[in-house]
Order: structure tokens, then C-alpha cells, then sequence
């Protein structure tokens, strides 16, 4: 209850992994860990989307839909209709602006 | 001649100090209250860091004035190469996010500055949260080069040097009360402009009270709700946002009821409960917005938190406005 942050799109398949240990030291969450002939999924929960294991994962054994939770942006996408710009990595504009007149999300 | 200058122009080392000036000081303060955004930027490309050799370590950057000079200040009596990629002006992380701090500008990066000539190792030292741009098996397909994660923060840096290894708290994310504080000056600055509308019209139609509420639920979002946002419970941000908003919105709501004893009794009654409803409301969307400067909130959760709270907003705001205006059109018509 009052935590809509228990799933996640974080998916890992253990039969890819090659054991490289990228995607331990990526994560800023620790939900990676090293392990003995694959990498665990330690901490699902911790995850917050960010994509950083999925890009520096050789053998694609791990999938996210990232993107930051940039809550301005998605609320103005849902008001006006318009599909949601994200700081995905894919995605033109962003609410991180190129054009700098961004939301908070950058800081 | 003309080939060689153009050679030596694009190869060039530019120079880079570990001191961090009063001009310096006084950029990082502008960018902190998100005055000149587009300005804070560092000419991309190699800069040499005291008196690097050829077996120098790379640190790889933002061309974002406060990346760069977190950067250049940790690695005070290193000698080393900073390259500066072009991430217009934006810092490591948001950047990676939206791939400008990515693969491809950094192998162009590399190929631009001629780093192969430069140095005899094949090392590259990137900062974590530039993951989520980079895929290093790829640059190092493209490049040669070999990506190695230094630790999350500029600061850790010399440490990780001795050994190479980050340790798993030079790994992780934190977002202490400093992080969070350096964050409110920018988030204050958004809000300036339709709080002063607020503020006025309130103090024109409502009266000094309703105008001081409106800015103090407003502050309450952008000043309070970062500092204490550890401590308020629950995990949504628009939840803790609620309960912040309501804690605020209690005095105002208790100054009503006992306040002006001229005031009828059920005016006075029903000001207390638009207090109630209006404020909480204004401090859970600004809450909910933090978010996106959060470094542990999932897009996915955010989304949920968004279908589940945003109508919530909108309709004790909405009821609160409502009773508000009606309030003020009989009151209106009884004065005159």
C-alpha cells in the first residue's frame, strides 16, 4: 500500500549471461550482484529504471524500459495527448532539454 | 603548413588546473539557481591536468561547468587527461539519459582529439552514472578503447586510483540532505513567477491569509518537501506530499476558525475546510515532481503514482476553488 514502487520492467534472463560482471558495477542500486557462473538479480525492487545495466550488457540478457521518472513530463503528455518525451535514450526532446528550459529533473 | 596547423589545431591539448576560482565560485552559484542555463559550458576535448605522460590515466566528462570542475578539483596533484565530451551543457547523468553522454559522441570524441597519438594505454576512466549511456563493449569495438566505470562521485576518484576497484558505497547513489539542498534553489526558481500570481490575486479576492497560504503551500513543496523528504512516511512522493501539505494546511485552517470574530461562523468554517482542501493538494504536485530529480524513482513507479494521485489533486484543489469562489460571491453580494 501507498508504494507504487514495488515492480519494475526490470527483466533478467540468467541463461544469457556470460557473467561479464558489467551490469554489478553499473547499477547504483546494487540489484546486480556477481556470482559464481551468472550475475544475480539481487535486488529487483531497487531498480529505478535507468538502463545503465541493459546498455553495458553484451549478451542482452537484460531488459528495461528506461527512462527517468520525470513526473512533469509524463502529466503534460497525458493532458495534452501528446506522446511522453522522456530522458530516454531514444527520444528527441526531453524534459533534460536540449534546449536547457527544462523541468527540475535535471538539477 | 596549412594541413599541419589544422592538424595541430584539432589535436590540440588544451590545459586544465585542479583550482577552483572565485569566477569558478560564482558560475557554480548561477547554475545552482538555474540563471544563464545554456551557459555553463566547457569547450569539448582533451585537457591535460598537471604534467601527464603518456601513461597517464583518461577521465572521461560533461561539457557541464559544475561535471567538470567536480572532476578537475578531486583530482588535485593527479597527473592526468580530462576529455570533454559535448553534452550541450548538461551534466553526466541526464545526459547519459538522453544519450548525448553516449557511445557515439565518445568515440567521435576520441577519433576528434587523436587520444590514440596521445597516449601508450588503451584505458578509459568514465564516471558510473554515464552507464546509462555508454555501452562500453561497444566502444571498445569501435574505438579500441577500453571503458572502465570509475566510482559514482568525482570525489572518490584518488581513492579508486590506488586500487582500481570501487568499493560497493564509492558504487551506490545517495541523496543525503546536501544533495537534496543544493537542489532547492532551482526548484525554487520554477515556482517564483505563478506563486507571486497566486499570492496577488488571492490577496485581492480572499484576503492576506488565503495569499500567505497559497505561498506557504508552495514552499512547502519545493523548501520543505526535499529536506524532510527521508523522514515524511510512506514510499509515494504524492502521498508524503499530501501529508506535508496537510500538516501546513492545519494552522491556517485552525487561524480561520478562531480567527476574526466579525466573521460569520459558518464563512469562517467553510475557509478552514477550502484551506484543507486546496493546500495538500498544491504540495503533493509539487512533491510528486520531485521525482525527476530523485536519483531512485523508477519510471514505471512514477506512472502508476501519476494515474493513482493526479485525479486525487485535482479534484480536493478543484472542490477547494470551487467553495472558495462561491464563499467570496455570496459574501460579495451580502456586502453590497
Amino acid at each position: 500500500m501507498l508504494n507504487s514502487y514495488t515492480s519494475n520492467t526490470l527483466q533478467y534472463d540468467p541463461e544469457l549471461c556470460n557473467n561479464c560482471g558489467m551490469c554489478a558495477i553499473v547499477c547504483p542500486h546494487e540489484v546486480f550482484e556477481p556470482g559464481e557462473r551468472t550475475a544475480q538479480l539481487a535486488k529487483s525492487q531497487a531498480c529505478m529504471e535507468c538502463g545503465a545495466c541493459q546498455r553495458n550488457c553484451p549478451t542482452s540478457a537484460i531488459t528495461v524500459d528506461s527512462g527517468v521518472g520525470c513526473a512533469a513530463a509524463m502529466i503534460r503528455a497525458a493532458l495534452t495527448g501528446k506522446k511522453e518525451v522522456t530522458c530516454g535514450p531514444t527520444t528527441g526532446p526531453s524534459c533534460c532539454g536540449g534546449d536547457g528550459k527544462a523541468g527540475s529533473c535535471c538539477g | 603548413m596549412v594541413h599541419t596547423d589544422v592538424h595541430r589545431a584539432r589535436f590540440s591539448v588544451r590545459k586544465a588546473s585542479s583550482t577552483i576560482t572565485l569566477a569558478n565560485r560564482w558560475d557554480h552559484f548561477l547554475a545552482r539557481w538555474g540563471i544563464k542555463r545554456n551557459q555553463h559550458l566547457v569547450e569539448p576535448g582533451l585537457y591535460a591536468l598537471g604534467n601527464p605522460t603518456k601513461d597517464s590515466p583518461i577521465f572521461v566528462t560533461a561539457n557541464y561547468t559544475l561535471s567538470f570542475d567536480a572532476l578537475r578539483s578531486a583530482l588535485r596533484g593527479i597527473d592526468g587527461y580530462i576529455l570533454v565530451l559535448d553534452t550541450k551543457g548538461i551534466n553526466v547523468w541526464c545526459a547519459a539519459g538522453k544519450g548525448t553522454f553516449g557511445t557515439d559522441e565518445l568515440v567521435n570524441r576520441i577519433e576528434l582529439t587523436g587520444l590514440h597519438n596521445i597516449v601508450s594505454h588503451r584505458m578509459l576512466i568514465l564516471p558510473q552514472l554515464g552507464a546509462t549511456g555508454v555501452a562500453a563493449h561497444e566502444v571498445k569495438r569501435r574505438s579500441g578503447l577500453i571503458v572502465e566505470y570509475g566510482p559514482v562521485r568525482a570525489m572518490d576518484l584518488p581513492e579508486y586510483l590506488k586500487t582500481r576497484r570501487a568499493t560497493p558505497e564509492m558504487r551506490r547513489v545517495r541523496f543525503n540532505l546536501v544533495d537534496r539542498l543544493v537542489l532547492i534553489p532551482v526548484e525554487l526558481v520554477h515556482v517564483l513567477l505563478p506563486m507571486a500570481i497566486a499570492a496577488v490575486v488571492l490577496f485581492f479576492f480572499a484576503g492576506l491569509l488565503a495569499s500567505v497560504a497559497a505561498v506557504a503551500a508552495i514552499l512547502a513543496g519545493v523548501l520543505l518537501f526535499p529536506i524532510l523528504l527521508p523522514w515524511l512516511p510512506t514510499s509515494d512522493f504524492s502521498v508524503k506530499g499530501f501529508i506535508l501539505g496537510g500538516l501546513v494546511a492545519f494552522p491556517f485552517a485552525v487561524r480561520m476558525l478562531l480567527g476574526s470574530a466579525d466573521a460569520i461562523w459558518w464563512s469562517r468554517a467553510v475557509w478552514a475546510l477550502i484551506f484543507l482542501l486546496a493546500m495538500p493538494p498544491v504540495t503533493a504536485y509539487l512533491a510528486l515532481n520531485f521525482t525527476g530529480s530523485t536519483p531512485f524513482t523508477s519510471k514505471s513507479g512514477v506512472r502508476r503514482e501519476m494515474f493513482a494521485y493526479v485525479p486525487v489533486m485535482a479534484l480536493t484543489f478543484g472542490i477547494g476553488i470551487v467553495l472558495a469562489i462561491v464563499v467570496i460571491l455570496i459574501q460579495g453580494m451580502g456586502g453590497s
